[in-house]
């Protein structure tokens, strides 16, 4: 049995490392905005500003400042839920992030929901009948969906369905408080998002089944004459799923990443799109802050994906466990 | 050649073949091959389909796409090698520092992979470009840096595996300084399954200056770059749709094309490396 005590150790030594990662690149966020060729006010104000204004706004930005009590200025401010102030009007990031936060996330947990359950689907067929035609089709299918860029899809779908065909509205996030018309917006952008992840899941989740399906208990099972399906989805399928449960914790933050594209080239409000404005127009403290909610959303999905996998897989508790008594 | 036999014995080899030769061959013999000049504007020809005289038609300023896609294979494949070779080695010398260091450089250069692993892969050269500015030189370095720990995290975990076997332990009986140690038997041993990341990572470099360069923060016009096109493409949608085709198009080949080599060589050369990459 698994004492608790060493659980939550395990739990608080992985989140300490996890917040350290996001602690050293938060430093590196804030380096890097220091070595800005020239300084960053003049960048933003222009070479025409006075040196008065400079000044004041590299204080409000805290570059008058030596880079240790800055990462420290920035976690204090944190705590208070506070990220700095957009350059140009004043508002709170935080405000920002907090408003364009629920349309990127509805668009990535489709997204990912989308991949899954594709991914799943095409892993049992393929597994099925390993080597046969459909099994080769989907695996040169999971290539190509893997390799190509989600900005060329977006585009393409654009293009067909919504320029073409009319099908699908072409820009936008649909109006507010109508559900079905933010669906239907929702529809395309998610597609283009998750297609390399359905290449993923499937061709990630087809070597695990094949692996599981070669092992004694499967082959026993068979012995018992248990029907293909129950063995496939009950006894092969959940052992091997664990693999792609790691993968996806990645993959989310990937995906947060890639909604970039997609926010800008379907025009929709969000994390991706507000992280490229800010980039255009050198809005660093909202780029900053966009940045720092990310990389935490993404260190944190890998985090929950990793002891996720410790707790559904008894072989990785057992492992846990005999380290702990070789400490 | 037997070796390129073995490669092209699969369909997907074969794909894989044709289409990186395809776009080496436009990269490198580029000016005999584009049937104008890339940045010839034209304006009474503007947004036209595809005819004899532009087999992929023209673009908003009336320059022949299929000329621009030429040119803009240079720019892919010049940034994807300039990337992979600048973080393949940095990432090689510092993977096999840090397995040879004392611990707490090891850690160190640990802990920096892990910094800059944190963040989303394009997330991290957006804001790299965001600080650096756009531009070819500033995409070639910031891409290098986000692919670094890559490199390094293979390099290190080789050399670990290595460090202990009998015949580095009988080199350094024998003597051998460590310079030689790890030139002439740490990195001949570990670089197979580098030179297969290399080879994987290549599509990945491709799609990120495309991505960069279609929305605007990478390879600045009238360069061309695919990302670029692209983006034209995507900006006169509603006029036209061969430039947007023709360009992504183009990117579809050359990342499927690359990751099949790259998938086809990994199986070739090592099978055992399939579940190891």
């Amino acid at each position: 049995m698994l004492s608790r005590a060493f659980l939550y150790t395990h739990l608080a030594f992985k989140l300490a490392m996890a917040l350290l990662a996001v602690a050293g690149s938060v430093v590196l966020l804030l380096a890097l905005i220091r070595m800005i060729p020239g300084d960053p006010a003049t960048v933003i104000l222009g070479s025409r500003a006075t040196p008065g204004a400079v000044a004041a706004l590299n204080a409000r930005i805290g570059l008058d400042k030596p880079l240790g009590w800055q990462t420290a200025d920035f976690f204090m401010s944190l705590a208070r839920g506070d990220l700095g102030a957009d350059v140009f009007n004043g508002r709170p990031v935080s405000g920002l992030i907090v408003a364009a936060l629920p349309n990127t996330m509805a668009l990535a947990v489709s997204a990912m929901l989308i991949a899954v359950l594709s991914g799943v689907a095409l892993a049992l067929l393929s597994a099925k009948n390993p080597g046969g035609r459909g099994d080769r089709a989907i695996a040169f299918l999971s290539v190509g969906f893997i390799s190509t860029p989600s900005f060329v899809v977006s585009v393409f779908l654009l293009m067909t369905l919504s320029v073409t065909l009319g099908w699908f509205p072409v820009l936008g996030a649909g109006r507010d408080g109508d559900f079905v018309d933010q669906l239907w917006h929702l529809a395309l952008p998610t597609v283009a998002l998750s297609v390399g992840w359905i290449g993923y899941v499937a061709r990630l989740l087809r070597s695990s089944l094949l692996e599981t399906l070669g092992e004694n208990h499967i082959r026993t099972l068979n012995a018992y004459g248990v029907s293909q399906t129950k063995i496939f989805v009950k006894y092969a399928l959940r052992p091997a799923i664990l693999p792609t449960v790691a993968v996806l914790g990645m993959g989310f933050g990937e995906l947060l990443g890639g909604a970039v594209f997609t926010e800008v080239i379907f025009n929709r409000p969000g994390l991706g799109s507000l992280i490229y404005d800010a980039i255009r127009t050198r809005n660093y403290p909202v780029v900053q802050g966009c940045v720092f909610v990310v990389v935490l959303l993404y260190v944190l999905t890998n985090l929950l994906a990793d002891l996720l996998q410790t707790f559904l897989d008894p072989r990785e508790r057992s492992r846990l466990i005999a380290n702990s008594r070789g400490r | 050649m037997r070796f390129i036999l073995d490669i092209a014995r699969s369909p997907g080899g074969t794909f894989a073949l044709v289409a990186v030769a395809l776009v080496c061959l436009a990269a490198l013999a580029a000016p005999l091959v584009a049937p104008h000049a890339p940045n010839a504007i034209a304006p009474v020809d503007r947004l036209l389909g595809p005819s004899l005289e532009h087999l992929f038609g023209t673009d908003h300023l009336g320059r022949d796409l299929l000329s621009r896609l030429v040119y803009g294979s240079r720019v892919a494949l010049g940034i994807a090698f300039s990337v992979i070779s600048i973080s393949l080695t940095a990432g090689v010398a510092l993977g096999v520092t840090a397995a040879l260091s004392p611990r707490a450089v090891d850690l160190l250069i640990v802990g920096l992979f892990d910094v800059v692993t944190s963040f989303p892969s394009i997330v991290l050269a957006l804001a790299l470009v965001a600080v650096f500015g756009p531009g070819l030189g500033n995409v070639v370095l910031m891409v290098s840096i986000v692919f670094i720990p890559h490199f390094g995290r293979v390099a290190r975990a080789q050399t670990l595996a290595l460090r202990n076997s009998t015949f580095i332990e009988a080199e350094v009986v024998l003597g051998a300084e460590r310079w030689r140690i790890i030139l002439h038997h740490v990195i001949p041993n570990i670089i197979g399954p580098i030179f297969v990341l290399a080879c994987m990572d290549i599509p990945v470099v491709i799609t990120i200056e495309a991505g960069l360069s279609f929305l605007g923060l990478g390879v600045r016009p009238p360069l061309a770059s695919w990302g670029n096109l692209l983006n034209d493409g995507y900006t006169y949608l509603d006029q036209s749709i061969w430039p947007a085709l023709s360009s992504g198009l183009a990117l579809m080949v050359a990342t499927l094309g690359f990751s099949l080599l790259g998938e086809t060589l990994r199986d070739t050369l090592d099978p055992k490396l399939r579940k190891a990459l």
